[in-house]
This record gives structure tokens, sequence and C-alpha cells, in this order.
């Protein structure tokens, strides 16, 4: 940044910033504790909860101890299903996606309203959550994993089909020009100088999905998706407190599970 | 026969990039195009297989007028016509033997290029190629695996791969280190005689260029202004082509103007 | 040559064919088996079909009508989502210095470490249902599960980038004789700070977007009015809440991009 104070005289003085970065610094600290003590004092809670939530936490934490392995066979049953929405989910959004990531993408699109559609697709199907999903398709298709499913899925294609345009975006146009030079037909130069480079990107964001997916998925039950968020449901409805710190552990290890199978994909195909 | 006339292309609103040039290549010479660059060579090279739209003027391919055709018919067109690139614009993730058959993926099927079950003909033709330029053993190799002077072998290879009526080279050896470079226009130059191929090259290096050419054509600021063999091409004719910057160029159009 | 080559195949990506067919063979076999026993009840889904027409019939036109409630309901959500924000950094930054592995000791280390991965790996959802449980409905369980959500992005990745400083500087000010606080503050804060306020920056965005999503579970903010909504089936009502949620996150996105650019 220039500075646009003149030299002072005497070198005796020094700062770090000049008196303009200064004042916007403290502005910048000044707004922020203006909108935190907005928030603090406007906000709708009964401050005395608070006072009291670490012993609160503590005794639910306590009540939680040990977990009771008892029911392990339908919670493993559970995470089963939970796996299954999600990779069922994610396949089909991946194949879904395709279609949208070629007509979003700046260069491959074919006029601009089939941009605009496939923009809209990709913004509408990202800015609504998963769980926003699932109540609605709970309530078309009933509780259950088909509604789960469908919902990851719709979630899942804006994300992938977002990415897989970037990807298609930033290819390198060289080989197409050498296959248009070629006289290839449009869909051969798709399939030769477009599909082998976005090829690595495209696994990559498939697996990043799913490992993402399995974590939504461990959710979707509370609004009756199917999926281990039933069991935890339930569990939580019934005070069953040893049961869902079963679940929550069954959860975690779900998770690294997925953490440790997508980075073995990701090295094993990149 | 290739015969260029009258051809001129403006990007936009600007000066014309080509303007007016007129140019014939037949029989199996070799024709390096030099000049400075922003001379035109690359912009006039892709005007012929319509890379580049030219803005008016005539492309003329043994009988087959460019300028008019439309897309479907420029896509058979573009078959006749071979390519060579500076960057080699190679698909990087696909093995050698892909990128050579792309080649020819004006002519098979749809299924065939999605199965890459190549026609038993083209796969012949391609490792009677490879040998011929002596890559035919990195057929199963990726492209992105070869060093420089391969991967334009390949480049070389696709594009004979169509059986072209001409090959248009775009600064061929521009990426490459001198000895291959010479390697490449030695190729080049052997090919034209063998396949009885018109050569077009662009290029930079003018001490390779009258190495291995049968002509000579020297471009500056998108006219011809110098069209002889290579032995006529002397000190005042070098400095005639490459004199100058294209902006002073424009500014003394401006100023005659 | 003296046989005439005209075949070629491409070299197959697994080479052994015996491990190559039967992933095929697995992959279909998954597929094909999970897709069969899904519990599809056709009867049900049909009769979803009517549902869908009466919810979107009964969406449609969308109703502003209540828009005391959304307003409120979107102001909730952001202060819980800016009390979460400062909050999560507050606790992100020594955090972050625990699970750096140039920084810290090894059994700090490995407790900032399982720290975040706790934090990281339960859905907000999950964190939201547990802290309604423990501290009551509202806007305070909302608050503190996304102050959990924050940590378990904002201390990873800064304690990444703690990783990677410029060590030099470190020893440098060892050399000085500095100690351990004073060293932090000189060779390592100046290091980090741009990084912490992009985080915290992209933090705010993010923790609106769940602040919207666990108040569906109890928590709070503009999800427990559209859960409201919803559970009433004033479908009218829950569209325009969408609405204006999708419209609020696709601003906040814009905002947050624009300033994390500006400041980079």
């Amino acid at each position: 940044m220039m500075s646009t104070q003149p030299l002072q005289n005497t070198l005796d003085h020094w700062s770090r910033f000049t008196l303009r970065q200064r004042l916007m610094r403290y502005g910048g600290l000044a707004l922020t504790l203006l909108v935190v003590s907005w928030a603090l004092s406007s906000i709708d809670v009964i401050w005395a909860w608070v006072w009291d939530a670490p012993s609160q936490m503590g005794d639910l934490f306590g009540r939680m101890m040990p977990p009771d392995p008892s029911n392990l066979p339908s919670i493993l049953e559970a995470i089963w299903q939970t796996v299954n929405i999600a990779t069922l989910a994610t396949m089909i959004a991946v194949v879904v996606s395709l279609p949208v990531a070629y007509i979003a993408a700046q260069n491959t699109t074919p006029n601009k309203a089939a941009l605009w559609v496939g923009r809209f697709i990709l913004v509408s199907s990202r800015s609504v959550n998963t769980i926003i999903w699932a109540l609605l398709f709970v309530a078309i298709f009933g509780p259950g994993i088909v509604a789960g499913i469908v919902a990851i899925m719709f979630r899942s294609i804006g994300f992938l089909g977002k990415l897989l345009g970037e990807a298609i975006e930033e290819i390198d146009r060289k080989p197409v020009e050498a296959l248009e030079a070629c006289g290839a037909s449009r869909f051969k130069v798709v399939l030769y100088g477009i599909v082998p480079q976005v090829m690595p990107a495209f696994f990559a964001v498939a697996i990043l999905r799913w490992d993402i997916n399995l974590r939504e998925s461990t959710v979707l039950g509370l609004v009756g998706a199917g999926g281990i968020g039933m069991i935890l449901q339930g569990a939580i409805d019934t005070f069953n407190w040893p049961e869902v710190s079963m679940v929550l552990l069954t959860i975690l290890a779900l998770v690294v599970f997925g953490e440790v199978v997508s980075s073995y994909l990701r090295k094993k195909i990149l | 026969m290739l015969k260029i006339s009258k051809l001129t292309k403006r990007y936009g609103s600007g000066d014309p990039v080509l303007k007016e040039l007129d140019l014939t290549v037949e029989g199996d010479q070799l024709t390096s195009v030099i000049g400075s660059s922003g001379a035109g060579k690359s912009t006039l090279l892709r005007c012929i297989n319509r890379l580049v739209e030219p803005t008016s003027g005539s492309v003329d391919l043994n009988g087959t007028e460019f300028t008019t055709l439309n897309r479907r018919e420029l896509r058979a067109a573009r078959r006749r016509i071979g390519m060579v690139f500076q960057s080699f614009n190679l698909i990087d993730r696909l093995t050698v033997m892909e990128n050579v058959q792309s080649g020819r993926l004006g002519y098979i099927s749809t299924w065939a290029a999605l199965t890459r079950r190549y026609p038993r003909d083209d796969i012949r033709h391609a490792y009677e190629l490879m040998e011929r330029v002596g890559i035919a053993h990195y057929a199963n190799k990726r492209a992105d695996e070869l060093s420089g002077g391969e991967r334009q072998r390949v480049g070389v290879v696709r594009a004979l791969m169509q059986r072209p009526e001409i090959l248009l080279a775009d600064e061929p050896t521009a990426s490459l280190d001198p000895k291959t470079s010479e390697q490449i226009m030695s190729l080049l130059r052997d090919l034209a005689s063998e396949l009885k191929l018109p050569v077009i090259i662009n290029i930079h290096n003018v001490t390779e260029a009258k190495e291995y050419s049968d002509r000579i054509v020297g471009m500056r600021y998108g006219r011809i202004i110098f069209d002889d063999l290579p032995a006529q091409l002397g000190k005042a004719e070098m400095d005639e082509i490459y004199a100058g910057v294209p902006a002073e160029d424009r500014a003394q159009v401006g100023a005659a103007a | 040559m003296s046989e005439v080559r005209d075949t070629w195949r491409k070299p197959p990506f697994i080479a052994s064919p015996l491990l190559r067919y039967g992933l095929y063979a697995a992959v279909a076999i998954y597929f094909v088996f999970t897709l069969v026993t899904l519990p599809i009840d056709w009867d049900r889904v049909a009769d979803g079909m009517t549902r869908a027409q009466r919810i979107f019939s009964g969406a449609f036109p969308p109703s502003f009508e209540r828009s005391g409630l959304l307003i409120d309901g979107f102001l909730e959500s952001l202060k819980i989502a800016i009390l979460a924000t400062v909050g999560g950094i507050a606790l992100s930054v020594p955090l972050a210095f625990m699970a750096a592995s140039n920084i810290s000791i090894k059994p700090i280390y490995f407790l900032g470490r399982g720290i975040i991965i706790v934090a990281r790996s339960f859905h907000p959802v999950i964190v939201a249902i547990i802290f309604v449980k423990a501290v009551g409905f509202g806007p305070f369980a909302g608050a503190l599960t996304l102050v959990v959500y924050s940590i378990g992005f904002v201390a990873k990745l800064l304690a990444e980038r703690i990783e990677e400083i410029d060590f030099g500087q470190v020893e440098a000010m060892r050399a000085a004789g500095a100690g351990f606080i004073p060293t932090l503050a000189y060779a390592v804060m100046p290091q980090i700070m741009p990084r912490l306020v992009g985080l915290g920056i992209y933090q705010l965005d993010s923790n609106l977007r769940a602040s919207a999503v666990v108040g569906i579970v109890g928590a709070g903010g503009i999800g427990a009015t559209l859960a409201n909504a919803f559970g009433r089936y004033d479908y009218d009502f829950a569209l325009a809440i969408t609405m204006v949620i999708v419209g609020v996150i696709l601003v906040s996105e814009a905002v947050s991009g624009f300033v994390r650019k500006r400041i980079a």
C-alpha cells in the first residue's frame, strides 16, 4: 500500500500503519464491537439458563456415560442404511449433474438461455439445505429412506454441477482447437478434448461429495428421512441417553471411516 | 493446390491483420512463412481452415472454396487439412494411440470413438506412421509422459492420419530445443516429399527456414513483401521484413491515410 | 517390421482382469441390490404425487403476509451467526495453536486435534439437538451449536496455516530472548492474521446458512419459523421463507466473497 503521508522531518516516530489504515482498523474494530453488543443485548435468551448451561451440560454428559451397546445390531443396520443413502444418492447425482455442468459452463453451453437454466438449477439446488429438501420430500414420499436419497441427491446436484462446471471452464483449450481442426463433430470434440481433461476433477469432486453426504445422511432421520438419525431421534425422545452416546460414537466412527476411504480413493485415482 | 486470394482479416473494428493477401502453394513444396510477431502469420494459417473466421477473400483447396462452407461442410473439409501446433495441443491424459487416432475422429463412428475400437486400417496406418517418425513403441504411453520432440511427432502423426491434402504447421519448433527442432524440421521436409504433400510452416528461426524450405514467404504487417527461393533472402530483404515494430507500421499507415 | 499390426486395445485402468471384472461386478451388484431392496411403497409414492400437488398448489403464490415473523426470524438468525462466529473464533485461536504440530507439544497437540475432529464430525443438526436437550429451546442452543461448528472449520484451517508459517521469524524472536506469548504475538500472529480474518468472514457466511437449518430442530432463528410454517401446513408462508433464505444466502455469499477479495 502506498503511503500518502509526507515524509516526517524528525525520524523519532514510527508506527506500523498510516493514519488512514489505523482509522480503518479502529473503525472495523468499533463496528464489530457495536454489532456484537447489538446482538448480545437484543437476542432472545434467558440469561439464567445461560449461566446454568455448564452444569446442565455436565449433567447430560454424566447421564450419557457409559454408552449402552445393547441396541448395537439395529444401530449398525441403520448405519448401513445411512451409507447406502449417501452412496446411491451420490452416484445418481453425479450422473444427473453432468449435463447440468455442461450447460452451465461458459465455454460449452449451447446458448445463453441454456446457460441461465443451468445456473438456475445449480443455485436453487445449492441454496436449499439438505434438511429443507428432506422436509419437502418426506411430505411427498412419506417418511423413509427414499425421501432421504432424493433429498441428498437434490442438494448434491448443485454442488457437483458447480465444481464440474468450473473444471470445464478451466480446461486447456488447445487440444480442443486441434480436434476442431481435424474436422471432428461437437460430440467427439467433447469426448476426446474435454472429458479426459475434467476426469480427475470429476472423480475428486464425486469422492468429496460422497464424504460430505455421509455426514449429511446422519441427520436425515431427524426429519424422518431414514438412516441413523431415526434411531438417534428415538433414543433422545425416550431419554435413553446411554444409547444416544452409543449412536454418537457410531456416527463418529462412520465419519472417520468415510474420511479414510475417501482419502484412499483420492490417492488411488489421482 | 491451395490458392488464397484477397484474404482480409480484421478483429473487431481495429486495423486489419491481413490485408488482401494472395498466396498460392502447390506440389510437394515446403513453404516457410517468416515475419516478426504480430505480422499476421498465425492468423493467416488459421484463416485457411477457418479456426479464425476470415473477414473477406477466398481460400480454395483443390477446387473447394472454404470461406462459404456451412458448419457441416466445413467439418468435412477440415479433414483434408492437417495441422501441427506450437504447443503440440495433445490430449495429455490420453495414450499416444488415442491422440494419433483423434486425427481420424471426423471419419469414424461415434461408437468407435467412445469404445476406442478403431478400424483396422486406421490402426495399421497409425503404426506405419509412428514407425516412420520413431514413436511406435510409445503407443500405450500417456502423451504427457513424452518429451517435447516426441510429443511434436505425435502431433505430426495425428495430422497425417487425416491423409490430408495439405499440412499447416504453426511454429512447430518454437517450443523445442535447437537439436530437436532441427529433427522436426527435417522430418517435415522429408514427409513433404515422401507423401507429395504441400507444407506451410510459420517459423521464427530464419536459419532453419532457409535450410529446410523450398520457398520462403516474408510477411510484414498483414502483407507479403517477400516470396522467393531461400537463397534470395539476403540481408536487405531480412531488414525489410523485420524492420520496425507493428505499432510503427500502423502509425505510418495512419499518417499516410 | 515383419508382422502387420492392425489391432490395438486401450490398456485397462486396472491391469488384472480378475480384479477389474470383480470390481465392476461388485459395484453392479451393490447398485442393483440396494436399489431393489429399497423400501419403496409405490402406493405411497403415487399418493405422494397428489400430496406434492397439494403442497405446490398450497405454496403458490408465496405469502409474505406475516413478514414481521419472517424478519424477526432472520434477525435472530443473524444474531446467532454473529455471536457464534465471534465465540467460535475466540476459541479457535488457542485451539489452533494447540493443534499446530510445529508450535505445540505432543500431548497438547493430540488433545487439540481430537477436539477439532469431534467438532467436525458431527453435523450441526445433531449438535443442535443435544444442546436443545441440555439448555432448552431457543437461540442460545443455536449459538452454542454454531460455535462448535465454527471451531471445526476455523481451528482446523488455522492450525494448518500455523504449520505453514515461516519458522525463521519464530527463531529470531527466541534468539532475541522473547518469552512464549510475545513470540506468538510478534512472530506468529502477524503471519496468520490475514487468514484468520478471511476465515472469520467466511465462517460468518456459513454460520448464517447453518442457522437456517439448526432452527428446524428447535435451536431458534429463521429455521424455527420455517419448521413451524411447514408443520402447520402453511406452505405459502414456507415457500416465502425458503425464497428469502435463498436470497439472503446468495447476497451473503456475494458480500463475503467481495470482502475477502478486498482484504486478500
